[in-house]
């Protein structure tokens, strides 16, 4: 705690409170260094997310779906002092608890976007906040989304009351082949981005692949302008932070820094690429340079090659049916999700949009139908696991999220129907056991700062 | 529509392969509109009304007969029994850019947007119009029959002239060309103007001055000093590009002749007037052009805060081209958005179609309009109800496109138009299980659904995946 208060007051007053720290010259020998920043491992920008106050709350007589793959019938599913207590049948005692008739209603876990840009391209989307790609190199390891998050950005507020979303990532964009560190926030509102970040999640590196840098930095005439131009910068990127890794008295690189978190698995992957040709090859050089890949997001093509997804062990994280906008789409079908589950491939399904983070259920649905026309089996159960517990170990936050088991967060939705119909709507999403949007109460709905005063404050959206 | 013999005999050609999913409905004389019926199934007419179970529908000559409840089959026409499932008009989209790009980010293959052409209002988007373009097919096959397409805004606050299409696989896409102008007068048109909403609508108020004079000299037909021929059903307009050769106009021109010639069936109200704005102010400056151009023929497209001047559109009589989902403030020009907009329009008297932008594609019309039934059910939220939300996306559309009665509905003398589902239209895991245009069985295949055929399994072991078509 120490050495984290000097950062704190180093960062704010100029060193004035360190200085006595370090001795004289701080280049002696034996002797503490003047000037100390903190190290990388006292996890700076740490989160100050603490859960808000909730009510012991049982919902009794829903369909639960725990997002681990199971259902239960008129089911019962306990909350307190933050966490999931409990979940079964009707027979599991209430007292204690406040009940809340949901016969005939459902219940998920919470919903996680593994891809989202809320925060760092937010709404309004002007020119200002434009903070998603620091396309000035195509390597920026360095940057961290988190510096980026707008809290205060209405789209978080939707997430929440119209798709059930409780936790997601914000990723950087695709412009670069290492965009930067992503960062998973809880869906709660806070002054700071500190206040979101969703305590002991690991951080991501986002990665991308094809078009997209080769077209940003070809088109100022510098590499990469080709997909082989892409690996080799990556590659080159990799091999030097190996060395880095490899040195004792290097000098501290934060670039280097979170790739080399990546290579001791401490920082998850998570890769923009479309083509399946190309995610082969992404997954070649992960073992070439010894890393792994967590999720491929975007991954269009994946059906072609879900085998091999499945023995490297990488999600696919992927919309239901976008398709078209650009040559690398070209091959989008509905059926992406239902064929790698089919291969036993995990799925997961994202938004990448502040509009479709909003009916993640409904993408599901889609995805869901296309598969079972062909005959494939794809229990509502089992698909709820896409927005759920898959994003959940992609993100490697699976053990604290993600599915209704007892110790879990309690991050809740309570839905007015079939979160699969296109009908029904989250009547209730809890955070951490706090109730955080009530469709029955108009005042429970965040309104964030840029809405205040504004046409519209307020309103259902 | 306007030749349908013609469209009928070329038919003949293409067909051929869909044979196999036509079913009983091939046969010798495939190049022609089948006559049928089905029965036993749920039927959405598409006028707003609920669905009724147990509905029959008649179909001869390539037009609705009769659709609803205790509906006889007539002698000697075939009847498909639905099994119970639902059976709707074809899908309206409407605005949409449908046959005029492949690939959005692949420049060559899109003709959405014409910044560098000389042109601006004189653009008509009807000769581009590619019928085999995958999303044609794509979106033949979720059940969209009929669109209105158009090129956009981009060199000029102009999109040019939009037309109505079919989806069918005759090869004629054009039903009516030139159908529509539309403007932009909101941010974007602002910015293409020079930098400001004023310029918008100062080279909108001088493009229809302009117009007006072109006219005058031109001798277009249809001026009041002229007997102006008569309009009827789907008869296609003059092209007044292609009249007058004058040469000499008044000082002070803006516009090409062409894009003058262009915007004369605009200031006379012979062709609609589609205005892209979305912020209530800009809404109701929109209504106020009609004060100083009583003519026009005006339909609001976007209309994000609409419903903050729904009383002042519904008394205008201006229908309305919506955006069903917008919720966050995407710009400062929709700082009121919600996905309420559409019910408390609908709740005013506007006559509202959901935008076929709604989606990431125009093929989610259907989810766009479930999600407003949905909010039927949300305290404080002003949804619609199913029958309101299907004629969103089915029979308004296509009256505002100048096809009501006639398209995106189930009623006596309306074009055959019919799509069967797999479940409720406006369920997400619904699809058309078979779709009828004019009457014809269309082909739902397309490079997604081959795609899908040869990657049901990933079985390498004989031959490459390469020889699996």
């Amino acid at each position: 705690m120490r050495v984290k208060f000097c950062g704190l007051v180093a960062a704010s007053f100029a060193v004035a409170g360190c200085a006595t720290m370090g001795g004289q010259a701080g280049a002696d020998d034996g002797e503490a260094p003047r000037y100390v920043a903190m190290a990388p491992e006292e996890a700076p920008f740490a989160s100050t997310y603490n859960r808000y106050p909730g009510v012991a709350t049982a919902l009794v007589g829903a369909t639960v779906f725990d997002g681990a793959g199971n259902r239960i019938e008129n089911g019962t599913v306990l909350l307190r002092d933050g966490e999931i207590v409990a979940v079964g049948t009707a027979d599991l005692s209430t007292q204690g608890y406040e009940v809340i008739d949901a016969a005939g209603k459902f219940v998920t876990p919470g919903i996680i976007d593994i891809h989202s840009h809320l925060g760092n391209y937010p709404t309004p989307s002007v020119d200002a906040h434009s903070d998603g790609n620091e396309a000035t190199s195509p390597a920026t390891p360095e940057v961290w989304a988190e510096h980026s998050v707008w809290p205060q950005d209405p789209g978080f507020s939707r997430a929440l009351a119209n798709g059930g979303v409780t936790t997601l990532q914000i990723l950087p964009g695709s412009a670069n082949l290492f965009g930067g560190r992503s960062v998973t926030l809880k869906n709660v509102p806070a002054r700071t981005v500190q206040g979101m970040k969703f305590p002991g999640a690991p951080y991501g590196l986002k990665m991308a692949c094809g078009e997209n840098p080769k077209r940003v930095y070809g088109n100022r005439g510098r590499i990469p302008s080709t997909r082989m131009g892409n690996f080799a910068v990556a590659r080159q990127t990799w091999l030097d932070a190996i060395e880095y890794a490899n040195k004792d008295d290097a000098r501290r690189d934060l670039a280097k820094e979170t790739l080399v978190g990546v290579l001791q698995g401490d920082i998850l992957v998570h890769n923009h690429c479309y083509r399946a040709d190309e995610m082969a090859l992404v997954m070649d050089m992960a073992k070439e340079m010894g890393y792994r890949v967590s999720a491929f997001h975007h991954a269009v093509e994946a059906y072609k090659i879900g085998d091999i997804l499945r023995e490297n062990g990488v999600c696919s994280a992927i919309w239901a049916d976008w398709y078209g906008f650009k040559m690398e789409a070209y091959d989008a079908i509905t059926e992406n999700a239902a064929f790698l589950q089919d291969a036993g491939a995990c799925v997961v399904i994202h938004s990448d949009s502040e509009n479709d983070i909003q009916r993640l259920n409904q993408e599901v649905a889609k995805a869901q139908a296309a598969g079972e026309r062909l005959g494939i089996a794809l229990p509502d159960e089992l698909v709820l696991g896409w927005i759920t517990l898959n994003p959940a170990r992609a993100m490697g936050i699976d053990a604290m999220t993600g599915s209704l088991e007892p110790g879990k967060m309690a991050d809740v939705v309570l839905w007015n129907g079939d979160p699969l119909s296109v009908y029904s709507r989250p009547e209730k999403v809890w955070v951490d056991g706090a109730l955080m949007y009530d469709a029955l109460d108009r005042k429970r709905r965040p309104v964030s700062d840029f809405e205040l005063g504004q046409p519209g404050e307020g309103d259902v959206k | 529509m306007k030749r349908p013999e013609r469209k009928r005999l070329t038919l003949l050609g293409a067909l051929g392969i869909f044979c196999g999913l036509a079913g009983a409905f091939i046969g010798g004389s495939m190049a022609r509109a089948q006559d049928f019926a089905i029965i036993n199934a749920t039927i959405a007419t598409g006028d707003g009304s609920e669905p009724v179970e147990n509905g029959t529908l008649v179909v001869r000559g390539g037009n609705v007969v009769a659709a609803g409840e205790g509906v006889a089959v007539p002698l000697g026409v075939e009847a498909i029994d639905a099994g119970g499932a639902w059976v709707t008009p074809g899908l309206f989209a409407t605005v949409t850019t449908l046959g005029i790009w492949d690939v959005g980010a692949v420049s060559q293959s899109n003709d959405i947007r014409a910044n560098d052409s000389p042109f601006s209002a004189a653009l008509d988007v009807s000769p581009i119009v590619n019928p085999a373009n995958q999303h044609i097919l794509i979106h033949r096959a979720a059940g969209i029959t009929r669109a209105a397409t158009t090129t956009m805004p981009s060199g000029s606050i102009f999109a040019g002239q939009g037309a109505i299409i079919d989806l069918d696989s005759d090869g004629q896409p054009v039903m009516r060309a030139r159908a529509f102008q539309m403007v932009d007068l909101g941010e974007t048109g602002g910015r293409i103007a020079g930098g400001s909403r004023a310029s918008a609508h100062a080279l909108l108020r001088n493009a229809l001055r302009e117009a007006g004079s072109y006219g005058e000299a031109a001798r277009i037909p249809g001026r009041s000093s002229e007997a102006r021929p008569t309009r009827s059903g789907d008869d296609l307009p003059i092209d007044p590009r292609l009249s007058g050769r004058e040469s000499e106009r008044g000082g002070d021109v803006l516009l090409t002749r062409f894009d003058a010639a262009a915007l004369v069936p605009v200031v006379r109200g012979e062709q609609p007037l589609y205005v892209a704005v979305e912020r209530a102010s800009d809404i109701r400056a929109v209504l106020a052009l009609n004060e100083e151009f009583p003519a026009l023929d005006l339909v609001l497209v976007g209309a994000g805060e609409g419903w903050l001047a729904a009383q002042e559109i519904a008394a205008a009589r201006v229908p309305v081209i919506a955006d069903a989902l917008d919720d966050l403030p995407e710009t400062f020009e929709v700082l009121a958005a919600t996905q309420s907009n559409i019910g408390r329009l609908v709740q005013a008297g506007v006559q509202v179609a959901i935008s076929a932008s709604s989606g990431e594609n125009p093929r989610n019309m259907p989810q766009a309009a479930g999600n407003l039934v949905a909010l039927s059910r949300l305290p404080g939220a002003t949804g619609l109800s199913w029958g309101q939300a299907f004629a969103a996306i089915s029979s308004v559309p296509a009256a505002i496109s100048g096809y009501e009665g006639r398209a995106g509905i189930l009623a006596p003398g309306a074009l055959a138009d019919v799509v069967m589902w797999s479940g409720d239209p406006l369920e997400v895991g619904s699809v058309p299980t078979r779709v009828f245009i004019g009457g014809i069985e269309q082909s739902l295949e397309n490079h997604q659904t081959r795609l899908r055929t040869r990657y049901r399994d990933l079985d390498e072991s004989d031959q490459p995946k390469g020889f699996d078509w």
